[in-house]
């Protein structure tokens, strides 16, 4: 599970040093020179995106056989041995896309950030945008009532939603007995076997 | 004398029937005479197991914190209960030194001082635990707030900065409670030592100690005000450690009652662990006078009591998860404690910490060392055990299924916990070499009083 940017985000109150923060555009933000790894982030996050730099991992040598199209991204900041990090929504991509607006004294248009993720989905399942942008199918897709947000009961007030699975409940089309369908932890679930 | 003769009950003596001169002689001679073989044999026991910790530290630094068994989503184990339990193993000492102290309990005169080197020791270990957990350890000075260049505050909202805060002062009004009370004895030690060279350094500690009324009168304001001061703090430590749980929404952490449980089950470990310190050391050095068969009972009638507040806890927090009918708190309670991932730990904590101590009922069982610090040493392992259901299970079956996960300690885990517990007693060791350990000035005034 990726970073679901919550608005209120447990992680931001109980990180001890403020090295993660929200940004005025509502990101949740990780500030990796900040971070001195106490890790209280991860335990506070009820999804559990945050990941650990348990070691070192930079290296003076190229990777890749050094080829330049593999190097690791240098848009990206690099995170030091001992600190958090987690999905950024993209961040170094909003950030160019507003530059460039800026630069053209302009609004950012609709569709103009498109992230790692949804750009290499090969069923074009993820949309990002900006919320303000009412005309884009992503805003209207959230108002629909298969629209969900993770553990919303939680009161995270998470910004990534996802489209709840359409299923045709008529027993003459589907083998799933909707009547005994149970969630993890309620009484009766039964945690199935993996392949 | 303290006991009226004609009570079989209160015919044992608090603080022996020799002569102040005797018993100048016993207490302060633990300084210069030479020791036995068991103390030697110990030194280089809990030598040798510092060093293993040092270069345990030295091989964490050195790699990353990865060395060790914590992974996502178990982002704290050892690190933060090691932390968790010697910090509430410190509490004991503020509690009968400071809060026995405040209401005149005068059998606390024989072992406040080695509970309050308990609890120095134990600080040192936790804070020590405490820098090593970080993932950048050489930047723990962020959580403390100081003028910085770039006008970054640590987080106020966040329960860190409070806990260095609380850790510092701990350490810190320990330290001073602990020196101010030795300052007599040290200048007995000036005035009694065979040699020249301890006459001269143990002058210089002794801070011109003349023992004279005015000296006294000042001595005790100071020592009143420190009791106060140390008192809070043996309540409000351990409550903000717990706020590090309470104030998440993890279930099994999420929960208002941490902070009186948390303080009760610091003062359980703290009892137990002076009773497996004090029944060795009355023993080796033939104390048996001064810290009677009184003092034990007296100590494992605490620990009974704090073993009842903990059980309380335990089914409250059990009650409450059923009662919330919270699906997530009900599955850490009832499945991941009690049928998840090494949940066995859990059942060690519950025979641990409220099976054992039950013994102590008997007045048999109280008055007997050998039983008596068996008992002690099984809450010890209990209260870590319980630490260890608390962060560990709890963290391993969180929300989302999709994000479970089991924890299993490395060799550098038991290592590191293991080495705390060397270096805490070669600390310990190094207090009972090199100060007298039972206050003499103190126990005089107090049977003198009598």
């Amino acid at each position: 599970m990726m970073c679901q940017h919550c608005e209120t985000a447990p992680c931001e109150y109980v990180c001890p040093v403020n090295a993660t923060v929200h940004s005025p555009d509502g990101l949740n933000e990780m500030v990796y020179n900040r971070c001195v790894g106490t890790r209280s982030c991860s335990n506070n996050c009820p999804y559990k995106v945050h990941r650990f730099n348990w070691f070192k991992w930079q290296t003076r040598e190229p990777i890749n056989r050094g080829l330049v199209e593999l190097q690791r991204n240098p848009e990206v900041t690099v995170r030091d041995r001992g600190v958090m990090e987690k999905c950024t929504y993209c961040v170094q991509r909003i950030r160019n896309a507003e530059i460039e607006a800026e630069l053209e004294r302009r609004a950012l248009r609709s569709g103009e950030v498109k992230t790692a993720c949804q750009q290499t989905c090969p069923t074009g399942a993820i949309a990002f945008g900006s919320l303000r942008h009412h005309e884009t199918e992503m805003v209207r897709r959230r108002s629909e009532p298969r629209a969900y947000q993770v553990l919303h009961d939680q009161g995270t007030r998470p910004r990534t939603v996802y489209m709840a699975r359409l299923r045709n409940p008529n027993p003459e089309l589907s083998s799933v007995d909707f009547a005994t369908l149970r969630a993890p932890g309620e009484p009766g679930w039964v945690q199935e076997e993996g392949p | 004398v303290s006991t009226a003769p004609s009570n079989p009950e209160r015919e044992e003596l608090l603080f022996g029937v020799q002569t102040n001169a005797e018993l100048s002689d016993q207490l302060l001679s633990t300084t210069w005479r030479s020791r036995s073989r068991t103390f030697g044999l110990l030194v280089i026991v809990t030598g040798s197991g510092t060093l293993v910790l040092s270069i345990l530290i030295g091989y964490t630094l050195l790699t990353g914190i990865g060395v060790w068994g914590t992974t996502i989503p178990v982002a704290w184990a050892f690190d933060i209960i090691n932390f968790v339990w010697w910090i509430g193993i410190g509490h004991a000492g503020a509690f009968i030194s400071a809060f026995l102290f405040l209401l005149e309990q005068k059998w606390r005169t024989s072992i406040h001082r080695l509970a309050e080197a308990m609890t120095l020791s134990a600080v040192v270990q936790a804070a020590m635990v405490f820098v090593l957990h970080l993932g950048r350890p050489w930047f723990a000075y962020w959580l403390v707030p100081y003028p910085a260049t770039m006008r970054t505050w640590p987080n106020f909202k966040s329960a860190m900065p409070w806990d260095v805060a609380a850790t510092l002062a701990y350490g810190t009004i320990s330290f001073a409670f602990w020196y101010l009370g030795l300052i007599p004895d040290l200048a007995s030690v000036r005035d009694r030592a065979p040699t020249r060279i301890r006459r001269i350094i143990y002058g210089i500690f002794a801070f011109g100690w003349r023992g004279s009324a005015e000296h006294f009168r000042h001595y005790r304001i100071a020592y009143g005000l420190l009791a106060g001061l140390a008192a809070s703090l043996a309540v409000f430590v351990h409550s903000i450690v717990s706020s590090h749980f309470a104030t998440t929404l993890v279930p099994g952490w999420h929960s208002t009652i941490f902070p009186p449980y948390f303080v009760a089950g610091s003062l359980f470990s703290g009892f137990a662990m002076i009773l497996t310190l004090v029944i060795p050391v009355r023993s080796i050095f033939g104390m048996q006078n001064v810290i009677t068969k009184r003092h034990l009972e007296n100590l494992a009638r605490l620990t009974l009591v704090c073993s009842w507040v903990v059980l309380y806890s335990y089914v409250i927090e059990f009650f409450v998860a059923w009662y919330s009918a919270e699906r997530y708190d009900r599955y850490i309670h009832f499945d991941a404690l009690l049928k998840g991932h090494s949940s066995w730990v859990f059942g060690m904590a519950l025979t641990c910490n409220c099976l054992a101590p039950q013994l102590l009922w008997w007045r048999r069982v109280r008055r007997q060392p050998v039983l008596l610090w068996l008992i002690s040493v099984v809450v010890n392992i209990g209260v870590w055990s319980e630490h260890y259901s608390i962060i560990v299970l709890a963290l391993q079956q969180a929300f989302l299924p999709s994000s479970w996960g089991e924890y299993h300690p490395k060799w550098v885990d038991w290592g590191i916990l293991f080495g705390t517990v060397s270096f805490f007693l070669f600390l310990f060791l190094l207090f009972l070499r090199i100060v007298p350990f039972i206050p003499l000035a103190a126990l005089k005034e107090v049977r003198e009083r009598h």
